[in-house]
């Protein structure tokens, strides 16, 4: 049964495939940076003690974690070139929606981060006279990462897997690219194992980097 | 130096503070004690701003502590404090514990900054503790690594928050014997704590508090003597017998 299937064609596919695989990457990479520094000022909005930036903060998040992922994608690829007044291509919009979207996952990650330092370290900051400022960024930003880096990257690793949602607007991404073959060669099975085996493989050692991580964090 | 005023504070019905007033002068060692929950952290919190309250003043050096237009940081950059559970930072060296606020804060270079630190660290015998994490130092070894940090920033004052009962008894006198050799130097220090051996040793005064009053506040003398109220003397014969 095994001579049916021509993996010759996936070989010759690989610059292909891995252009498409370089816009998953780059794609989760720019998502990740984007969400993490909105997250983290969001989660520092919910945080505070001003009522009307934290009502905000919190409606914002609940905004986004009640729309599916894909009405968001959809959305902006509508929204973007209208508010920019011109067209942007897939890529930014998609990169817009993504970072908007990730960022109400991170924000909520990185408040129960903030909430788990203890609140003596933030007195014992300002005690020293550092300002609010410096009191986040050298005391508690970096205990509250430390803490929530298992989750963060999982939550990496879901990011990686959604971005293959770009293919509704058209973005030539690893699934993409694969699709195109398959269907041009007529080869749906190779194509589309040897996706599942490099989404397997990449999830499985990033979540393995992961337990390895929190190991040595643990102790 | 400190002078608080009829500070009064709620915690909604809550009144943990009911109108407390005293000085702390210039080199003075004061101690605080009390019953568990009659405010005394919240008293001291009071002097460096940590703690918000309602009513009455407190100054520090003649600059008012509750006024907004007052820079809150730079008078706490003035003050040390030492917390119960020491509050040095996990994630970071003993030495980077110290030399932070000073490159931070005072603007100190990062040579200016060790060089005070590693003196301080010396001070209370732990310079080859440096480069360790504060996790792997014990109780009573990061207790005074707190303090060192407190007096990197050469401070006017410096407030204890019961300094000693997070240490097990063992260690309590390794951070008592470097509080009365400060004391001894003419650091003005308030002091919440309920070694009696300390403030008989160095305080100048003690002030009792119960239930957010400051009960008594009188000369170390006349505290251990008979002339103290029926509540201090029930207090003191309680801990006194532990
Ligand atoms: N955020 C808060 N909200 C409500 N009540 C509080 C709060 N913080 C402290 N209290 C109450 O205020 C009272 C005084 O607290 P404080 O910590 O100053 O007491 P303390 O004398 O230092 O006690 P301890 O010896 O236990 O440290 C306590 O009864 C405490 O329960
Ligand atoms: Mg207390």
């Amino acid at each position: 049964m095994l001579e049916n299937f021509d993996f010759q064609v996936v070989i010759d596919a690989i610059p292909f495939l891995w252009e498409g695989l370089k816009l998953t990457f780059l794609l989760t990479f720019l998502a990740i940076a984007g969400g993490l520094i909105l997250g983290v000022l969001l989660a520092l909005a919910r945080l505070s003690h001003i009522k009307p930036l934290s009502f905000l903060a919190a409606s914002y998040v609940n905004f986004f974690r009640s729309m599916p992922l894909i009405l968001v994608i959809f959305w902006f690829y509508f929204l973007v070139p209208y508010i920019v007044g011109r067209p942007v291509g897939g890529f930014y919009s998609v990169l817009v929606a993504f970072t908007l979207f990730e960022a109400a996952y991170y924000c909520e990650i990185m408040r129960a981060g903030i909430q788990s330092v203890r609140k003596g370290q933030a007195q014992a900051g300002q005690a020293l006279g550092l300002t609010y400022k410096q009191n986040m960024q050298y005391v508690v930003l970096p205990q509250a990462f430390r803490n929530m880096t298992p989750i963060l990257l999982t939550q990496a690793v879901i990011l990686f897997q959604d971005t293959s949602l770009v293919y509704v607007v058209g973005l030539h991404d690893f699934l993409v690219n694969a699709e195109i073959i398959a269907s041009r060669d007529n080869r749906l099975i190779e194509l589309f194992s040897t996706v599942a085996v490099v989404y397997f493989v990449l999830c499985l050692s990033f979540s393995l980097s992961i337990r390895t991580l929190q190991r040595k964090f643990s102790v | 130096m400190i002078e608080m005023k009829n500070v009064s504070k709620w915690y909604g019905d809550f009144h943990v503070l009911n109108n407390c007033s005293t000085v702390v002068e210039k080199g003075e060692v004061v101690v605080v004690c009390g019953p568990s929950g009659s405010g005394k952290s919240t008293l001291i919190k009071c002097v460096n701003g940590l703690e918000p309250f309602q009513e009455g003043t407190v100054t520090f050096d003649g600059i008012s502590v509750g006024e907004s237009k007052t820079n809150l940081t730079k008078l706490r950059s003035r003050i040390g404090m030492v917390f119960q559970n020491f509050e040095l930072f996990p994630h970071i060296s003993v030495i980077k514990n110290i030399r932070l606020a000073q490159e931070k804060v005072l603007g100190r270079s990062e040579e200016e900054a060790k060089k005070r630190g590693m003196e301080l660290l010396e001070r209370v015998g732990l310079a080859e503790q440096a480069l360790k994490y504060p996790g792997q130092l014990s109780g009573g070894q990061q207790q005074r690594v707190a303090i060192a940090r407190g007096l990197a920033m050469d401070p006017d004052a410096m407030l204890f928050d019961e300094p000693t009962s997070a240490l097990d008894p063992e260690m309590i006198n390794e951070v008592l014997d470097v509080m009365v050799e400060l004391a001894q130097e003419g650091m003005t220090m308030m002091v919440v704590t309920h070694e009696m051996g300390f403030a008989k040793k160095v305080a100048n005064r003690v002030i009792f508090m119960d239930e957010g009053r400051i009960e008594e506040d009188c000369s170390k003398d006349a505290f251990f003597g008979d002339t103290r109220g029926e509540r201090a003397q029930l207090f003191l014969s309680k801990i006194l017998n532990h």
